[in-house]
């Protein structure tokens, strides 16, 4: 039962105000890309054993989808930033290094 | 045997006797008794029979940890199996019966198990998987299930309620021992919002029996006082009866509160399931005390010596009348003590260890027991009951002794309760002095912010004199306060007295050198029946992982967990394996941590609160003509409105026929109904449905289908195009809610620079069908709207006043008539129902309900979404290229379906069926073609998507999707049916229109 906070409403949320999406930052391929492109992007997911960013959508509340960076076998919350973000802020990735100076990026 | 001692018992009102029954034979006990404690206290000493070997066993324990003592409690819809007798309280009138015996607890036919036991050795079951194969089946299994099984399933539904409660604190203390409460005072005073939870009934834990003094006072008064100044401080609240059952992310905790188990009917929730959020989490659970493996550990009158204690100080009970401790460690002589203290034998204390010295050793001198060092029971004389042990040196080499008793109290070192720090995450050491897992302070289990959430206190620590842990307490409790936004108090810890222990010996199985017969009578796991000797053959046979030998020999694997057989059973797997213990590990630990009730997790979610019922506006003008209901998604929709004395399918029937030659009514409020608006929406609907959207004049309406990512049909419905900037999308009744998500999802994650905006107005809306021939004659009777061809032509709209109402009328046609679908607010849509219902009466409109729908759109070959499709299926195994817009460089699904596999001639395409002989196909039936499979099934090469038997071409009629099927017309297909028999239906494959093929019907 996580708690992760809203980025749009500020909202503490309770896992049961969550929906969650799988993988964050996933780029759409589509007409004219490749099918190995294609199969990646439909089917190729991380599951990392340690930091992850994934989609969460704040169903029972707002209803803002929102990215969450967070440790899958501490449970650590990196933070929580808004679904228009192609890529980890700054901030997202200074907070992981923060507390994982080994860490070396999205991979 | 076990009896009622006078005058002693520091928790029953003898001035209350409460009369109760086990296995139908009347007892007595005494108010603040548990039914153990009674049972002992009435001399019933064997409670129950084991699972496998069926032998009679007594209660070992005084608390949750026990195995053993397994009741069905009360009777119909208050019938529990599987409820310790040691948790239980006991009240008046209480019912109980034993379990897993038969006839008999006397006397019990399985306990010829117990003489077979060398052919039901460790893995049995699984062993019994392997060969002969027909032995399973025709010996094994009856068997076992004849022999196996706890208590019986209730029969009757629960008779009463149960409820969920939400709280949240700043700090919460799982167990009111004095560790708990040394925590829960020093939390507080650090200005931190406080929960305390105790499972029991009664406040600071062992303390009270085992003795001491805290601040200068005995235990009791000084948890009496603990609890007088928690209660009056406004930021604690206290809960007894209440079990932390487990602990889960981020700082939730699972509660559940006995309220009303010993008040049968009293009109309160019998459990109530707290759903706690804590900042920090403090478990003060205390230990549980392990038992020996020596020869007949388990039979009636071997307990654990903290259990023992407890009857004689908690209840006035004593389970014997001579009893013989046995101990590797120093805490048993406190029940030697306590024993000699209630006027009651203890022939002798037969201690492993080679000297005796200490405070509790001189003590134990001074009351005139006899200390044996160096020795241990070899051996235990009776069956149903003690009669004797047999002694010897710990190596089992000298000749045994036989010493006389009817009770062994027996200690084997103490175990840290540290399931609620381990549910989470958080890590263990081992203490070799001790041979005990502790939890280690620097790896435990993670909150949100990387920091430790859990603390524990007290013996849970592993800290267990007395003094260290009232200490270890205090100072958890400060370091919560702290760490959940308070201070560190100041306030002074509790003190005791330094005590002086010795140290423990450790001692895994005794004697030391026992072999195999010995070995096969030595219990680890009293309730699942598992011994020494199947924990070193599943060594024996490659178990090197403890997790799998606890499920190839089922140790822990009870209702109790494993609570007093775990460490042993390690200890001894360890010893097999020739390792370290830590090297071994233990088990998963998992919540909850004892078993809690289905109610209590279901808690007010059942009947009518179990799942909520969408209802549209006209449910109570449906229900008060009959309706048939169907679940539709959370709606509830009318299946049929059947008449008096007719079958629903003669009035599904009926329905249809009356819709085809005059005129039906259909609730369609539950469609779904989504506004697109905003600049870019065009653009957005031509990238979410196959056509092209963009396009659609304003004023018309036009179909459409969606499709995922991956290519394949989710949805369908009809567009409506209200303005230059805003189109109103149809979806199906179950993807309303569906469809609204997908669309945000796409909006706000993948083009969020689009300007678009989405609202689901699906309940804003009441919706009515009207279709048939005479449709238009019952919507020029509701009057105000020009309703003809040439004002509204087929597939289109328009807002008006009818019968007086604000509506929106949309030309559309399910059903293949001609038809209206009328939108009105909601609130006026009963209204509307019975303004259509009156205007129609002259026309002979009758409402119809979801079956004459699906029938009728069958007829006429719409596919239904969920019935043709199942998320495997592309618009082009639906005939329905002609929807796929070759002009748009790109919508969701176009790349997809563009993989080899999906423009494959091989794929099940969608075509009609009608069977040779009129009959139905049944539902999922397949097509079979040619040849086997490698499993010796018929090939397949298609299925039935939808059925029925049509009442308008009075046969049997059905879609399917077949293998190259659009190219087949006119071949004939075999599908299988499920009797069991091989016979098959015939069915020709024909088009899929059965009604009205050039749609001339519609528009009119």
């Amino acid at each position: 039962m996580l708690i992760l906070t809203c980025p749009y409403c500020g909202v503490e949320a309770d896992e049961t105000e969550l929906a969650p999406g799988g993988e964050a930052h996933l780029k759409r391929a589509t007409v004219g890309d490749s099918d190995e492109a294609f199969e990646a992007y439909l089917f190729d997911r991380a599951n990392p054993k340690g930091v992850h960013f994934e989609r969460w959508r704040h169903a029972y509340g707002c209803g803002k989808w929102f990215l969450a960076a967070r440790h899958t076998v501490t449970l650590e919350v990196y933070g929580t930033y808004k679904a228009q973000t192609p890529e980890p802020t700054k901030e997202i990735v200074a907070a992981i290094k923060k507390r994982l100076p080994e860490w070396e990026g999205r991979g | 045997m076990s009896h009622r001692l006078d005058g002693k018992g520091r928790l029953i009102d003898r001035s209350k006797k409460l009369r109760f029954t086990f296995n139908g034979k009347a007892m007595t006990g005494y108010a603040g008794d548990t039914l153990a404690s009674a049972l002992l206290g009435s001399g019933q000493s064997v409670m129950g029979r084991s699972f496998k070997y069926h032998r009679p066993r007594g209660v070992v324990a005084s608390g949750v940890e026990e195995p053993n003592a397994l009741m069905n409690l009360g009777e119909g819809g208050r019938f529990e199996p599987n409820q310790r007798a040691t948790t239980t309280p006991l009240f008046d009138g209480l019912t109980a019966t034993s379990q897993n015996h038969w006839p008999s607890l006397e006397f019990d036919i399985g306990a010829v198990n117990d003489l077979a036991a060398r052919f039901l050795p460790a893995g049995f079951y699984y062993k019994t998987f392997m060969f002969p194969r027909f032995a399973w089946k025709h010996l094994f299994e009856p068997f076992i299930r004849q022999s196996a099984g706890l208590g019986q399933v209730p029969k009757e539904p629960d008779a009463d309620r149960y409820e969920h409660v939400y709280h949240h604190t700043d700090v919460l203390v799982i167990g009111g021992g004095v560790a708990g409460l040394a925590a829960a005072r020093a939390a507080a005073a650090g200005g931190a919002k406080v929960m305390v939870l105790e499972q029991t009934a009664h406040w600071g834990g062992r303390a009270p029996v085992d003795g001491g003094q805290i601040d200068g006072l005995d235990p009791e008064t000084w948890v009496n006082n603990a609890v007088q100044e928690l209660e009056t401080a406004e930021n604690v609240t206290l809960r007894l009866g209440t079990m932390g059952a487990g602990v889960y992310d981020h700082g939730y905790v699972l509660g559940y509160e006995r309220v009303a188990d010993a008040t049968p009917g009293d009109d309160r929730p019998r459990h109530r399931l707290w759903r706690i959020r804590a900042k920090q989490i403090v478990t003060a659970t205390g230990a549980i005390e392990r038992p020996l493996s020596f020869p007949g550990n388990d039979v009636p009158g071997v307990m654990l010596a903290s259990a023992v204690r407890d009857y004689v100080v908690n209840w006035g009970v004593a389970p014997g009348r001579r009893t013989v401790i046995v101990t590797n460690n120093d805490d048993a002589y406190l029940t030697a003590l306590a024993l000699k203290e209630a006027k009651l034998e203890v022939p002798a204390i037969i201690d492993v260890r080679a000297t005796l010295v200490g405070p509790l050793a001189d003590r134990a001198r001074k009351a005139g027991i006899k200390l044996m060092h160096g020795k241990a029971v070899v051996g235990v004389k009776g069956k149903k009951q003690v009669t004797g042990v047999m002694v010897a040196d710990l190596d089992g080499k000298s000749t045994p002794d036989a010493i006389e008793c009817d009770a062994v109290a027996m200690s084997g070192g103490w175990s840290p309760v540290v399931h609620l720090w381990s549910h989470c995450g958080g890590k263990l050491n081992w203490d070799d002095a001790e041979a005990m897992f502790k939890p280690d302070p620097a790896r435990p289990p993670l909150g949100a912010d990387g920091q430790g959430f859990v603390l524990t206190a007290g013996n849970a620590s592993g800290a267990m004199g007395l003094a260290e842990a009232l200490a270890d307490g205090h100072e958890a409790g400060r370091q919560a306060a702290k760490a959940a936004g308070g201070t560190l108090t100041r306030k002074a810890a509790p003190k005791a007295p330094e005590t002086e222990r010795q140290p423990l010996k450790q001692v895994w199985i005794m004697p030391t050198s026992a072999g195999p017969d010995k070995r096969m009578k030595m219990w680890l796991d009293y309730q699942n029946d598992v011994k020494v000797s199947d924990v070193q053959l599943a060594a024996r046979e490659g178990y090197a992982s403890v997790e799998h030998t606890k499920r190839y020999t089922t140790l822990g694997m009870a209702t109790d967990q494993g609570k007093l057989s775990n460490i042993n059973g390690l200890a001894v797997l360890s010893d097999a394996l020739g390792q370290a213990i830590p090297q071994t590990g233990t088990t998963t630990f998992r919540p909850p941590y004892t078993p809690i009730s289905m109610g209590a997790i279901a808690g007010e979610a059942r009947g009518e609160l179990f799942q909520p019922i969408r209802r549209t506006p006209m449910h109570s003008a449906h229900d008060a003509a009959g309706a048939v209901w169907e679940p539709v998604g959370h709606w509830r929709r009318p299946f049929c409105f059947a008449r008096t004395g007719e079958t629903d399918m003669e009035a599904v029937n009926r329905e249809i026929v009356n819709t085809r030659d005059n005129v039906g009514m259909l609730d369609a409020s539950t469609l779904g109904k989504i506004l697109v608006t905003g600049p870019d929406a065009g653009k957005f609907l031509d990238m979410l449905y196959t056509n092209v959207m963009s396009s659609l004049p304003v004023g018309k309406c036009r179909y459409g289908l969606m499709c995922t990512e991956n290519g394949f049909v989710t949805d369908d419905g009809v567009v409506a195009r209200i303005g230059e900037q805003t189109w109103l999308c149809h979806t199906t009744t179950g993807g309303a809610d569906r469809i609204h998500g997908h669309m945000e999802d796409w909006l706000q994650c993948e083009w969020w620079d689009w300007k678009v905006y989405t609202a689901n107005l699906t309940e804003q809306y009441a919706q009515v069908a009207v279709a048939g021939p005479k449709a238009r004659k019952v919507l020029e009777a509701l009057g105000g709207m020009d309703v003809s061809k040439e004002a509204m032509p087929f597939m289109t709209w328009a807002d008006g006043t009818l019968a007086g109402i604000p509506a929106r009328v949309y030309r559309i046609s399910f059903t293949g008539e001609l038809s209206y679908e009328i939108a009105v607010p909601a609130n006026r849509g009963a209204e509307l129902w019975a303004k259509v219902a009156e205007a129609g009466a002259a026309h002979g409109i009758q409402p119809y309900g979801t079956e004459a729908m699906h029938i009728m759109r069958a007829e006429k070959g719409f596919v239904m979404i969920g019935d043709e499709t199942d998320g495997t299926v592309i618009p082009q195994d639906l005939n329905m290229g002609w929807i796929i817009s070759k002009k748009k460089t790109d919508y969701l699904g176009k790349r997809a379906q563009e993989r080899s596999h999906m423009a494959s001639p091989d794929r099940w395409r969608l075509v009609g069926l009608e069977t040779l002989d009129g009959s139905v196909i049944p539902d999922g039936a397949y097509a079979v073609g040619e040849g086997f499979n490698a499993n010796g099934q018929r090939n397949m090469i298609g299925r039935v998507t939808s059925t029925y038997y049509s009442p308008t071409i009075r046969k049997g009629i059905a879609m399917g999707l077949i293998q190259h099927g659009p190219d087949r017309m006119g071949e004939v297909v075999d599908f299988a049916t499920l009797d069991g028999t091989g016979t098959v239906i015939k069915a020709k494959i024909v088009e899929t229109c059965f009604y009205d093929k050039e749609g001339a019907k519609a528009d009119v």
